[in-house]
């Protein structure tokens, strides 16, 4: 198994932070893994993005060009990575603030609700778990024990109380993530 | 047998994490992108509450090379980090450090230059690492990790090292290293050296305070008597080739068979390793030689190699520096030739296949 994926999207909007449960999720289930995050000056203010690669065998580059999945939750990030993804592979955004849809007929195309469904939780920082939920419905690569033990690994011992919040809202992301037929 | 536990950490992370656990006593140094986590997590981690290790931030990058040097010639362990810019203005306390013979760590996580340069990776350093920096007739051992599990496991033997040879080593990373996380399995604690163990090693050398029974030790650099000189540099001569003899470091991957070859160290050798991957999918017969030491360089290694090469390319993110060092290895036998990207600009493994197939197809026969 080796699954390579690229997340992109705001500042702020936790593409970072996802792609460490996933990362950590990957380490539960004794995978190897890599998180190349983008930091340069675009990460202070605009796109973020991350590549994260989780794998049975020992990881040759972290560096990609083109990606089995790609998690997508802004427009400019839509434009910049909907040709990177291999023919076959997926591609998941949230259509909040989308305006020019991704068009490729050779991949599968889905979408999920994330900033809704967080508005609708009350809860703006469950976006980021909402479309992780999403992935994992589409793409079940960790188990879900494993991403509960990445959460706990992940998140400072002064936030465990949240990891039930998180779980509901990937649970969440499963059940709202729709397959679009273009 | 307790189940081995694996951390998800940033290379910059590890590198203070590391240090704290091998038993570091201090760590002097002034923030930089892209190596401020290694600061940051320092801080955040307080060694001076449980090992006592020292973590100053100092005024600049002179007075944090030049608290080394203090550390160091106390027979402390101690350490520095900084990107490029910053190992320049440290470049005089390098070459004091070396003319002193002082064991210590310094980390170079490389950015994009010349000058002040760009943020992002960059492989432009080789020449000032390996070469010099500063002036004189000196080597510092140069160490290139390419994974966050070396970037924790060239801490310990970093200082290992310097110890052994009484000689500042050099940890060569990049902000792709630095700034990625991987899987890590993090090294055991060790005690820092108690003082009596250090005087026990290192007793004949360490300068802290002269007890009536020996004379003064001096930790200098500073020889007026030419003949001297020359007899302390031939010392260094025979002791830099004391360290090629033992510590030359590289890893071969798919050489057994290969004709044609990259030879790349640090992010470039993790991207040839896919351009590896690819170029045997399409039944081209490459190969990776790693180098895992700098200074000493592996030439023998490559030099090995080259009865059943047609052809060599070495990969890095600079306008060609180690390649320098690949010719002298090759020496003429085979074509030799540079590929890489610069400014901050990462190759991908594909742009690499495409440099290794132009190489072949202008090399036929």
């Amino acid at each position: 198994m080796k699954e390579e994926i690229i997340i992109a999207g705001f500042g702020g909007q936790g593409v970072l932070s996802m792609g460490k449960i996933l990362a950590y999720s990957g380490i539960m289930q004794d995978q190897e893994v890599t998180w190349m995050p983008s930091y340069g000056p675009e990460m202070r203010g605009g796109t973020a993005n991350v590549t994260v690669i989780l794998s049975d065998d020992r990881i040759s580059s972290p560096i990609v060009n083109s990606f089995d999945t790609a998690i997508i939750l802004n427009q400019q990030s839509l434009d910049k990575f909907e040709d990177t993804v291999k023919p076959g592979g997926i591609l998941i955004y949230d259509p909040n603030g989308i305006t020019h849809p991704p068009t490729r007929r050779d991949i599968k195309v889905y979408t999920v609700e994330a900033a809704e469904e967080a508005a609708r939780m009350k809860n703006a920082k469950a976006f980021n778990m909402i479309v992780l939920g999403g992935f994992l419905k589409v793409k079940p690569i960790v188990k879900m024990d494993n991403v509960i033990a990445g959460l706990k690994k992940s998140l400072p011992e002064r936030h465990h109380h949240l990891i039930p919040v998180n779980e509901q809202a990937i649970t969440r992301g499963m059940e709202i993530i729709k397959e679009e037929n273009i | 047998m307790g189940k081995t536990e694996y951390k998800l950490l940033k290379g910059n992370e590890v590198i203070a994490i590391a240090a704290i656990r091998c038993g570091c006593d201090g760590y002097f140094g002034y923030p930089i992108t892209p190596q401020s986590e290694v600061m940051e997590t320092l801080m955040e981690l307080k060694p001076w509450e449980t090992t006592g290790m020292v973590v100053l931030q100092a005024e600049s990058e002179v007075a944090s090379i030049n608290m080394l040097y203090g550390g160091a010639a106390t027979g402390k362990k101690v350490f520095t980090s900084s990107s490029s810019p910053g190992i320049s203005l440290m470049a005089e306390g390098l070459t004091y450090l070396a003319g002193a013979e002082l064991p210590c760590l310094i980390v170079n996580v490389v950015r994009g230059g010349p000058g002040l340069g760009t943020i992002q990776p960059a492989q432009s350093d080789y020449f000032q690492a390996t070469k010099g920096g500063g002036h004189g007739d000196y080597r510092l051992i140069v160490l290139a990790p390419a994974s966050v599990q070396e970037m924790n496991d060239f801490v310990d033997l970093g200082f290992e090292l310097a110890f052994k040879y009484r000689n500042p080593v050099m940890i060569l990373s990049d902000g792709m290293i630095g700034q990625m996380m991987e899987k890590v399995r993090l090294s055991p604690e060790k005690p820092r050296w108690t003082d009596a163990e250090i005087e026990e090693r290192y007793g004949s050398w360490t300068v802290k305070g002269k007890p009536s029974t020996r004379e003064r030790h001096i930790a200098t650099s500073l020889e007026l008597d030419s003949a001297k000189q020359e007899k302390f540099n031939l010392k260094l001569v025979a002791k830099y080739a004391e360290i090629a003899k033992n510590e030359t470091r590289y890893e071969k991957i798919m050489c057994d068979d290969a004709e044609y070859l990259i030879v790349a160290y640090g992010s470039s050798a993790r991207i040839s390793q896919k351009t590896v991957e690819l170029a045997r999918e399409k039944g081209i017969k490459l190969g990776l030689l790693r180098p895992v030491t700098l200074y000493p360089y592996p030439t023998k290694a490559i030099r090995d190699l080259l009865p059943q090469l047609k052809c060599v390319l070495a990969v890095e993110m600079s306008t060609g520096q180690m390649i320098e060092d690949v010719r002298l290895a090759v020496n003429g036998k085979v074509p030799a030739e540079h590929y890489g990207r610069v400014g901050g600009m990462i190759p991908s493994p594909e742009e690499v296949l495409n440099a290794v197939e132009n190489l072949i197809e202008r090399n036929k026969k």
